[in-house]
Formats: structure tokens, C-alpha cells, sequence
């Protein structure tokens, strides 16, 4: 493409959504605290893989992604596919708003529903409560993705299997399950990153013990100058990217 | 009982217990009286909401409409062009509208995390400003309303960018032609014929970076530090620190009361959605 005045706009565009995030990828490598560039080195990413409470929080982060996922995948297709057919008028209404309600009044309530559970329950705020939470704001995503697959393809497969003499649980098992395996995989992606980055609501709803990586990270931001934050953030960015990459292959996948 | 119905049982009841009860919840808390020692309890009242008339929060809320005003129409007018320029990119389109959508899907935190590292004071900016003597000492680039802005049009330009992109792409571009032909100046045939074919995207977009900069939280609390305190800041403030959770509660409930009447004005003519 010759450059043209709108290409220069676009290329300007793209550098203001991706600069950044390749500055602070390069800063990583620094071997200086400060934002002076001094040598290459890994020392920040020993300082950050060598932080006990960040590997803790790391692994906790994965933990509730990982149940998070699992459960908010399973429940989300299945009612993707409960709603493809026919509507379901209150369910895709609450499930709309739920996805538009802003992160911190999702995490107030449900820190409200927690303390009154917990006043009958006697428990506390912990990991299950971070997974619940998790699980309410992922099924939206993963409803939406399936549900997107599921408008591509052709109901007359599942009439064809019917028609054969195969039972709804046989035809849905045997025939649609399988051709939308791309699309819940893509949705587990989405939900597994979704969970991975959240602090907002998870911040709220984590106990003592349930410190996740979005939280240390937040709290280090907040004090100031560490660059192990930096190389951390890189992980992050590099990880989450290539689990994105792959979950927008298979969405369209064919 | 039908195999839809076990289908769609689990999600109905996740969707009742964790969204609609707790809202539900926040609602009788709304219309509740603080206790002396925090929690909440009777009488009924309306004084949580009333308190909204109080300029020192009716101006939190003022503020907060601003900022995701302007977030908005910056991102629509730096987002259309963008747009624009994917609808019309020909077989490098779908890498070209990756690149957007990349750093949108990369961790939320973290891209608020480089305006930290970029604009404080030992930041980048300053420390080229400094070293080449253009300044004497760092100049304040954190920690204030333009810094929270550009945080927000950051994290929203690609969520911008999108819905107007495909309206864009289903433009036929034989009426811009034509509108040519016929002698339409370019701005003629902006406004007559470009507007009106991308407003449904328009509005989405519009809808889809007002809404979460209206209740954002994270942006103005790590890009604005205390000095840009809004709705979503109180929100988090009054169930933490301040632990008055009726007026909370209200609080929640008016960004909601917003953010409702935004989906029905975006999704008036169209289906739903999801």
C-alpha cells in the first residue's frame, strides 16, 4: 500500500496501542532500576521467578483460573445450546446485563451475598469464594462465544441424526458436541484469561490466603519503581497473547 | 423435564445466586440505614440516593460523566478513522484488525501498569525529557485527570474501533462513488451518506467505551492516584475503608440505573445482545 495520510494515521494508531506495552517488555531486560537503559540482563526475571509471595500468588491465580474455567465452560455451553433453538427471555436478559454491569459494583454485591452466606455458613472469603465469583463473570463470555459458533452451523445435522432414531442427548453427544469443540475451547481460553487478569472483583472477594497475581501486581504498581514487576507484566503479556492467538485460530476454524 | 431445560438449569441458577440475588441484596442495602459501627439496618430510607444532591458527591458523579464523555468522543473520532482504514485494507485485513484486538485481549492490568511505568516521575517520559535538558526537574504527568483519560481511551479505542469497522465493512462503496459522481463534496458525502450507514456501529461504540469508563475503577485509582476520585472509586471506598455500605449501595445502583438505560437506548432497534 502506498503511504497515504491515512496510513500514517493508522501506523500511529497501532504504535499508541502497542508501544507501550513494548517499552515496558524491553525495560524488563534492563539491567538498572531506574528507566536509564544500562546492559541486558535476566536479573529481574530471577528477582520475580525467585519472589515467594509471587510464586504463591501465581500459582493461586492458576488454581482459581483453572476451576473457574472448567466449571463457567461446562455450565456456558450447555446453556449455549439450551438457548440456541429457542430463547430463553430472562436468562439472555440477566445474562446481558451481567455482562454491561461495571466490575466493581459485580464485585460489591457478590462481596454482599458473601458476608450474609457467611453469617449462616460460618465460613470465610478464600479461594472458593475468589472461584465463585470467577465463575459468575465468565459464564457470560463463554455463552456468548459458543452461542456465536453454534448460529454458524446447521441444525439440520441434529434432525438428520433424530431422524435416524438417535435420542436429543445421542444427537447433541455425538453430532453437535464434537463440531463445537473449536468454539468451547475458545471460550475456555477466554474465560481462563479472563480469570487469570481480573483484580477488580477478585480483590474484594479474596481472603488471607487467596492472594492472586493481578493482586501483588496491583500492590507493587501502587508503591512505585520495581521492575520486577516489569518482567512479570511480560510473562504475562507474552503468555495471555499466545493463549489469545491460539482461541481466535479456532474461532475460525471451519 | 426436556434435555434443554437440565441444559439450561445449572446457568439459570448460577446466573440467580451469583448475579440477581446479590443485586437484589445491594438494592434492600440501598435503601437502608448505616449502623453506628458500620453494617446496616432499619429504618427504610431514601437518604443513601439523596445524598447524590450534596455537591462534594453529586460532583464525583459530575466527574465521572465528564471523563467517559470525553473518553467516548475521543475514541469515537480516533477510532473512526481507524476503522475506516481497516474496512478499506483489502487482503491484510484480518492481520490489521489482530493488531488491534491484540492488546485489548492482553491483560487489562498490565496495559494500565505501562502509563505507570511511562508518565511518573523517574518515568520514561521524563527521564528523555530530562536527559535532553528540555526540562530541569520531571514534570507531573501522573496522577491527574489527563492521565486517567488517557488510560481510558487506551483500554477502550479497540473496543471503538470494532463495532464501527463492521458497520463500515458492510458499506457499499459504489454509493460514495456515486455521491461523487453526482458532485457531493467529500464532507457531503461523509455526512450523508458515511454517518448514517455506520450509526448502529456509532452507537455501540459509543455504548461500548462510555459504559466501562463511567465505572471504572482500576484506571483512576493506579493513573490518578486520590486526585481523580470517581463513582466506581467511591463504590470500592465506601465498602472498604468507609464502610457505610447503604450509600454504597446507592451508588451502585445509580451507575447500574445508567448503565440500563445505555443497553436499552443501543439495543432499541436491534436483537439482543447476545
Amino acid at each position: 500500500m502506498r503511504p497515504t495520510a491515512l496510513g500514517l494515521y493508522a501506523t500511529a494508531i497501532y504504535a499508541f496501542l502497542h508501544l507501550p506495552l513494548l517499552v515496558l517488555a524491553v525495560f524488563s531486560f534492563n539491567s538498572s532500576r531506574l528507566t536509564h537503559w544500562e546492559s541486558f540482563s535476566l536479573i529481574w526475571y530471577k528477582t520475580a521467578l525467585g519472589d515467594p509471595a509471587l510464586m504463591e500468588a501465581t500459582f493461586n491465580s492458576l488454581v482459581i483460573a483453572a476451576f473457574a474455567t472448567v466449571l463457567s465452560t461446562s455450565i456456558g455451553t450447555l446453556a449455549a445450546y439450551g438457548l440456541w433453538k429457542k430463547k430463553a427471555r430472562w436468562l439472555t436478559a440477566s445474562l446481558s446485563v451481567s455482562l454491561v454491569t461495571p466490575e466493581i459494583v459485580t464485585a460489591v454485591s457478590l462481596l454482599a451475598l458473601f458476608q450474609i452466606l457467611f453469617r449462616v455458613l460460618r465460613l470465610q472469603l478464600g479461594m472458593h469464594t475468589v472461584v465463585l465469583a470467577h465463575v459468575s463473570f465468565c459464564l457470560v463470555y463463554v455463552v456468548m462465544v459458543v452461542l456465536a459458533r453454534l448460529r454458524t452451523m446447521d441444525v439440520s445435522f441434529e434432525e438428520a441424526a433424530a431422524d435416524l432414531g438417535a435420542t436429543p442427548w445421542q444427537a447433541f453427544c455425538y453430532v453437535t458436541l464434537p463440531m463445537l469443540k473449536p468454539g468451547i475451547i475458545a471460550a475456555a481460553l477466554l474465560a481462563f484469561t479472563t480469570s487469570l487478569d481480573d483484580y477488580v472483583i477478585t480483590s474484594l472477594v479474596a481472603g488471607v490466603d487467596s492472594e492472586t497475581l493481578p493482586m501483588i501486581i496491583y500492590g507493587m504498581a501502587r508503591r512505585g519503581v520495581n521492575p520486577a514487576v516489569n518482567a512479570i507484566s511480560t510473562i504475562i503479556v507474552f503468555g495471555l497473547g499466545i493463549l489469545i492467538v491460539i482461541s481466535q485460530r479456532l474461532e475460525q476454524q471451519k | 423435564m426436556t434435555l434443554r431445560r437440565i441444559f439450561l438449569a445449572p446457568a439459570a441458577l448460577v446466573t440467580i445466586a451469583l448475579f440477581l440475588v446479590p443485586m437484589a441484596i445491594v438494592l434492600a442495602y440501598s435503601l437502608m440505614t448505616r449502623g453506628p459501627y458500620g453494617g446496616q439496618g432499619m429504618p427504610w430510607t431514601l437518604e443513601n440516593y439523596q445524598r447524590f444532591f450534596d455537591p462534594l458527591y453529586g460532583e464525583i458523579l459530575l466527574r465521572s460523566f465528564w471523563i467517559a464523555g470525553e473518553t467516548t468522543i475521543l475514541c469515537l473520532v480516533l477510532g473512526f478513522p481507524l476503522a475506516w482504514f481497516l474496512s478499506r485494507s483489502g487482503k491484510r485485513r484480518d492481520l490489521y484488525l489482530q493488531l488491534v484486538m491484540l492488546p485489548f485481549w492482553t491483560s487489562f492490568l498490565v496495559r494500565t501498569y505501562a502509563w505507570v511505568f511511562l508518565l511518573r516521575d523517574t518515568g520514561l517520559f521524563n527521564t528523555i525529557l530530562l536527559s535532553l535538558d528540555l526540562i530541569t526537574e520531571p514534570i507531573p504527568l501522573l496522577y491527574n485527570h489527563g492521565a486517567v483519560l488517557l488510560g481510558l481511551v487506551y483500554c477502550s479505542l479497540p473496543l471503538a474501533i470494532l463495532p464501527i469497522y463492521s458497520t463500515l465493512e458492510r458499506l457499499d462503496y459504489a454509493l460514495v462513488e456515486a455521491a461523487a459522481d453526482l458532485g457531493a463534496k467529500p464532507f457531503e458525502t461523509f455526512r450523508k451518506i458515511v454517518i448514517p450507514v455506520s450509526a448502529p456501529g456509532l452507537r455501540a461504540a459509543a455504548f461500548l467505551t462510555f459504559v466501562p469508563s463511567l465505572g471504572t475503577y482500576l484506571t483512576s485509582d493506579l493513573l490518578g492516584g486520590g486526585s481523580t476520585i470517581l463513582i466506581g472509586n467511591l463504590v470500592q471506598n465506601q465498602f472498604t475503608t468507609a464502610r457505610d455500605w447503604p450509600f454504597g449501595a446507592a451508588a451502585s445502583l445509580i451507575l447500574m440505573a445508567i448503565v440500563l438505560i445505555g443497553l436499552v437506548v443501543v439495543t432499541r432497534n436491534n436483537e439482543d445482545i447476545l
